[in-house]
């Protein structure tokens, strides 16, 4: 687990966190099950507010990623949860589109397209097979 | 024996002297968090910290630490109150031998095994005047005193001033590891966060004696935009809503509520603020109306 805050971000530092959070629970650097560290000591970690890491959580916790039980922490949930899986489901469609208009840009056939798409399949299945 | 989220209360305290006057100062500080207490010198900072540790009786308001009133139990009232400022409160001839021995006189819940490992810890030699410490050692030795002691609530009097960054970065830590069980809590006073605005979960703005802002960090540092632009960009509509404009010979510089972003053209510069720029346009605001 890694989290890096910037004082010259756009973006608030409680969503800074709950942003590292999220994007490494979904690529799964933090597993289902983990228990993070408390509000508290992360707070004392990266120098920030209690009020600051105390938002990021109930962040994360109301769009169904953690779940906090008093005196167990915070505990990464499961990925099978409808929330989580419609955040998946959000970031599949937004690769795609954007694979999708740098085709319709170049003029690229959607056949072609989708020749490139089955391939990639193919070759990521190979990959994982070796 | 109650038990509350409160550690520091603070209820409509005003106190009256000849020239200046502290009026209806009013807030909570929960168990667990670090307030920073901001104001210009003269603001009225010392005086509410004052009224807090006992040392002048406010004319109206009450206080309350940990649930406790002065008047029900002095002592542990004042034992439950670590107090650390700009000026060291001990005799520049002291070496540490002298403090250990007021310490344990004054203090009955003044743990001295605990006090020597701090020192240990932080390398303060044992035989030197204090008068001849660094700064960075006179504070150290200052939290050394504090942690050793049964305290609830820690208060800091402008007591970064003049720290080097290391030190101020070693202080921001012992404030949190002081916070980090939930049960304790701190006040600190100064006219200039700066580093420490990082770790503030709440912030009372004080200014000639009463309250301006008074919210949690966060909140005060989205509720504004720090704005910058030419004079000639500025409508009615904006000039009535800027907070503190100031003029400057190339153009102008203001805090701007959120809620009327709206009301900015992509000609305008602005980015989020922090606390001492919102400070400092506040004044301006208040100044300016005189």
């Amino acid at each position: 687990m890694r989290i890096i805050v910037s004082n010259q971000s756009e973006l608030p530092i409680y969503a800074q966190i709950k942003e590292q959070l999220k994007e490494q629970i979904l690529n799964g650097q933090i597993p289902e099950g983990t228990t993070l560290p408390s509000i508290r000591q992360l707070a004392k970690e990266i120098g920030v507010s209690v009020i600051t890491t105390t938002r990021a959580y109930s962040d994360l916790e109301a769009e169904g990623f953690i779940a906090t039980m008093q005196g167990k922490g915070s505990v990464v949930l499961s990925k099978d949860n409808s929330m989580v899986r419609e955040q998946y489901l959000m970031r599949i469609e937004e690769g795609l589109t954007t694979a999708i208009e740098t085709a319709r840009v170049m003029g690229l056939p959607d056949e072609e397209l989708t020749g490139i798409f089955r391939n990639l399949l193919r070759e990521t299945t190979d990959k994982k097979k070796i | 024996m109650t038990k509350t989220m409160e550690l520091l209360e603070v209820r409509g305290v005003s106190k009256h002297y000849k020239d200046f006057s502290l009026d209806n100062i009013d807030f909570v500080l929960p168990k667990g968090y670090i307030m920073g207490y901001v104001g210009q010198n003269g603001a009225g900072k010392t005086t509410t910290i004052n009224v807090i540790t006992h040392v002048c009786k406010q004319q109206k308001g009450e206080v309350w630490v940990d649930g406790q009133q002065y008047d029900q139990d002095p002592i542990r009232y004042r034992e439950s109150i670590g107090y650390i400022s700009e000026e060291f409160g001990f005799e520049k001839l002291f070496t540490l031998k002298e403090i250990r021995k007021i310490l344990s006189d004054f203090y009955p819940t003044f743990n001295q095994a605990y006090f020597d490992e701090l020192i240990m810890k932080w390398n303060l030699p044992e035989k030197k005047a204090i008068g001849d410490f660094s700064k960075g050692m006179k504070v150290k030795l200052m939290f050394a005193t504090v942690f050793a002691r049964e305290t609830k609530l820690l208060i800091l009097d402008e007591a970064t001033n003049g720290l080097d960054p290391v030190v101020r970065q070693e202080v921001l830590q012992l404030l949190q590891e002081y916070i980090a069980d939930g049960e304790h809590s701190v006040l600190f006073s100064t006219h200039i966060l700066s580093d420490l605005e990082q770790i503030a979960d709440y912030i009372y703005f004080i200014h000639d004696g009463r309250k301006v802002l008074y919210d949690a960090k966060e909140e005060l540092t989205e509720s504004y935009l720090y704005v910058k632009g030419s004079e000639e960009m500025l409508t009615e509509e904006l000039r009535r809503n800027m907070i503190g404009i100031i003029n400057h010979a190339f153009g102008f510089e203001a805090i701007l509520p959120s809620s009327h972003a709206g009301l900015l053209t992509k000609d305008f510069v602005y980015e989020k603020p922090d606390i001492d720029r919102i400070v400092i346009h506040f004044i301006k605001e208040r100044e300016g109306k005189r």
